[in-house]
């Protein structure tokens, strides 16, 4: 349903509180597809407490997590460079008035900037498109699971083996700490930041959609079932639902390299796109890439 | 909480905590140990406490108070090298948070009588209701996720006793146990 227009400063504030406040359909689904499946008293325990406080979330209108994140946003579409600071501007407002919790601070000294922003903040990605539309998507990621961010430059000889062990131990010796289960965000080919870049792209197809290539789809299963066989479970306290899903990119890269990134979306994997139209807004929150 | 009730959990027992429980996360840790290695006063609510690694989000109330927004456990492990100082300094007796602990820290808690509490992470709405009112907070100046906040709860919770006082350990237990495909 379209809205009436709004200036993109206040789409950013939308955006954020729709994240925060209201987990994607297809998480929800998935998270309660694994409560269902799940047997083990300790694992079902830490389910349901996940499944109540997203409704309460929902239903105060409140953050579902403390920990609101780093907003990663990607713009497409029609834009100009008066987007950079409503986005900024927008993230200032939401932190002050949702509120979000001010975590950007300077690497060395620790300060906080208190707003979310400062140097490089908040982090953009552009990707043109001739389309009516601007379409802002935003991302909050959390630092428990960013921090299990791995990126290998394997040999091409180490092959489809060879990335599923590299994501299978990621996710493994993560262990309890990005608040399993999670969503695996995983980016094959490019050079080492797109690989990294896309990883975390991954996170925004929704789980209940295929995977268009085969191949990564066949790869999605494989990394699925073998990872929710493994034991670890919801916090890492051991059942059998330790992924929600399996998410896998890929692009071209040199003939004589294999990047592969692993991105762990924690079940809070958050996010919400709005498409502004001449004539209005569009808000959703199953980004596809 | 006193020793005697702390060595009495067991591991993997679902536990609340009604009473007073304090917030902190690395900078707190730092400069508690700081401050007491120099002999300068920490506040008293350090002595036997049960400290939750938090960095909640609190609103202002707008009359020198504070109530709480969201508040779930954050990664317990970023405090692996003050912890075990923190547990035998300050008698504390529960850490609560979310990932587990090192070895070290497990050896302090069976010294001294503590236990790791594993809160549900990311269950931030829920956990701050249990966690009640905010008693207020030292050391503001450390921004708010990193100040100590304090709290009176009132059935904080779900709780599962993840290291008890003898230094057992579910998630040791869990990842000694994983299966790899791959
Ligand atoms: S990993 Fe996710 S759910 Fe867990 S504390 Fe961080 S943001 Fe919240």
């Amino acid at each position: 349903m379209k809205r009436l227009p709004e200036p993109p400063e206040d789409v950013v504030v939308n955006l954020l509180r729709l994240a925060n406040t209201r987990i994607p359909d297809d998480i929800g689904w998935a998270l309660e597809a694994a409560a269902g499946w799940e047997t083990g008293e300790i694992a079902r325990i830490q389910l349901g407490a996940v499944l109540e406080n997203i409704k309460k979330a929902e239903h105060l209108g409140v953050p579902m997590c403390q920990d609101t994140g780093i907003p990663v946003f990607y713009v497409r579409g029609k834009f100009d460079s008066s987007i950079v600071s409503a986005i900024a501007a927008g993230v200032e407002k939401a932190t002050r008035i949702i509120p979000l919790r001010p975590n950007t601070v300077d690497p060395i000294t620790r300060e906080n900037y208190g707003s979310n922003l400062g140097p490089g903040m908040p982090v953009i990605h552009f990707v043109p498109g001739d389309v009516p539309y601007t379409e802002i998507t935003v991302l909050p990621k959390g630092a428990g699971s960013e921090n299990m961010t791995r990126l290998a430059m394997l040999n091409p000889a180490d092959g489809v083996e060879g990335i599923k062990k590299f994501v299978q131990g990621a996710v493994l010796d993560a262990g309890g700490r990005p608040c399993p289960p999670s969503v695996v965000g995983v980016g094959i080919g490019g050079t080492s930041d797109r690989c990294a870049a896309m990883a975390k792209e991954a996170l925004l197809i929704p789980l209940d959609c295929d995977n268009p290539d085969p191949v990564l789809g066949k790869m999605e299963e494989e990394l699925f079932s073998a990872l929710n066989s493994s034991g670890l479970g919801p916090m890492g306290l051991g059942g059998s639902s330790t992924v929600l899903g399996v998410r896998i990119k890929k692009e071209a890269c040199h003939t004589a390299s294999l990047p592969v990134a692993v991105n762990i979306g924690c079940w809070a994997t958050r996010r919400a796109s709005a498409r502004i139209w001449d004539d209005g807004v569009e808000y959703s929150q199953g980004a596809v890439f | 909480m006193s020793e005697s009730d702390v060595r009495s959990l067991k591991l993997g027992e679902t536990v609340y905590i009604f009473g007073p429980v304090i917030t902190g996360r690395d900078e707190m840790h730092i400069r508690a140990l700081e401050y007491a290695r120099e002999g300068k006063e920490v506040p008293p609510d350090l002595e036997g406490a049960a400290l939750f690694h938090c960095g909640p989000i609190m609103r202002d109330n707008g009359n020198g108070g504070w109530s709480v927004v969201a508040a779930g456990p954050t990664t317990s492990a970023r405090m692996n090298k003050l912890e075990p100082e923190m547990i035998r300094r300050f008698c504390i007796r529960a850490v609560i948070g979310k990932g587990g602990m090192s070895k070290e820290t497990a050896q302090a808690m069976k010294e001294t009588g503590c236990v790791y509490l594993a809160a549900t992470g990311g269950a931030a709405v829920s956990l701050a209701e249990g966690l009640g009112i905010c008693k207020g907070a030292e050391w503001e100046d450390l921004g708010m996720p990193e100040a100590m906040w304090r709290f009176e709860t009132d059935r904080f919770g779900p709780l599962i006793v993840a290291i008890d006082s003898q230094g057992n350990s579910l998630y040791e237990k869990v990842s000694s146990s994983l299966v790899r495909v791959f």
